[in-house]
């Protein structure tokens, strides 16, 4: 099963639609709840960050019986020191994305935490994709 | 504890999904921060927090959560009231603070998370 969804930039009014779709989704097909919240919260932290940082994007799901794929691929600033982004509390959230409750520097060492497998491809100028998988017990 | 219970010691105003009469909420978690709410098992945790947006129903949502404790008098939105009744959350809404409204569950016996 594929989904493809749109990432708007600054549309926090609407972030976590995508995240919520592919978790309604999985609950539909009988999927584990632990692997449900993984995904998910693996997910919405992905597609935060791109609502938050990037000038905008794609999200595209993949499930079948083993995996969910998530792939966000956006287009921005991309991440100058992937090292430090991964350290728990290194945030360089502005101060409209830290009024929503984000930018506690928790959201790719989430995305980690909750995924098997994680690539992040980063080009500064260029923008971020986010390759998320998570198995399926 | 119920939930019912929690709006009572609270003085609290019951918003979005209608009470679940057997859901026992054992522990609680206090956080503006989302990301924080993201990083631990919710399961039975009541979310204390001030922050009163759409995201805090997005991350209820993916963290499970069915219930949460808005301090500070804060007025959800419609948006928000449909978030909530579309993912199965109750808001309890308070006006006491957050500190008082900690203060309160961990005096009737509702945990800390950690």
């Amino acid at each position: 099963m594929h989904y493809t969804f749109t990432i708007e930039r600054g549309n926090f009014a609407d972030a976590g639609q995508a995240s919520s779709n592919v978790k309604r989704t999985l609950k539909q097909l009988g999927v584990d709840p632990a692997s449900i919240k993984r995904a998910v919260v693996a997910l919405f932290e992905a597609e935060i960050n791109a609502v938050a940082h990037a000038y905008g994007g794609t999200i595209d799901v993949d499930i079948d019986a083993e995996k969910v794929m998530m792939v966000v691929a956006d287009e921005g600033p991309g991440i100058p020191n992937l090292e430090l982004a991964m350290q728990e509390g290194w945030s360089t959230a502005s101060p409209q994305v830290r009024e929503m409750g984000y930018g506690a520097g928790m959201g790719l060492p989430n995305i980690k935490k909750n995924t098997d497998e994680l690539k992040i491809d980063t080009k500064v100028g260029v923008g971020t994709t986010v390759t998320m998988i998570v198995k399926l017990v | 504890m119920k939930i019912s219970e929690i709006a009572q010691l609270v003085d609290g105003v019951l918003v979005g999904a209608p009470v679940d009469q057997f859901y026992e909420v054992e522990k609680a978690f206090a956080s503006d921060l989302m990301s924080d709410v993201l990083r631990f098992n919710m399961d039975n945790t009541v979310l204390i927090t001030g922050l009163c947006n759409n995201q805090t129903m997005r991350t209820c949502e993916m963290a499970d959560i069915r219930v949460i404790l808005m301090g500070r008098d804060k007025q959800p939105d419609e948006d928000m009231i449909e978030l909530a009744v579309d993912n199965d959350i109750t808001i309890i809404k308070s006006r006491y603070s957050i500190f008082k409204l900690s203060g309160i569950l961990y005096k009737a016996g509702i945990q800390p998370l950690y």
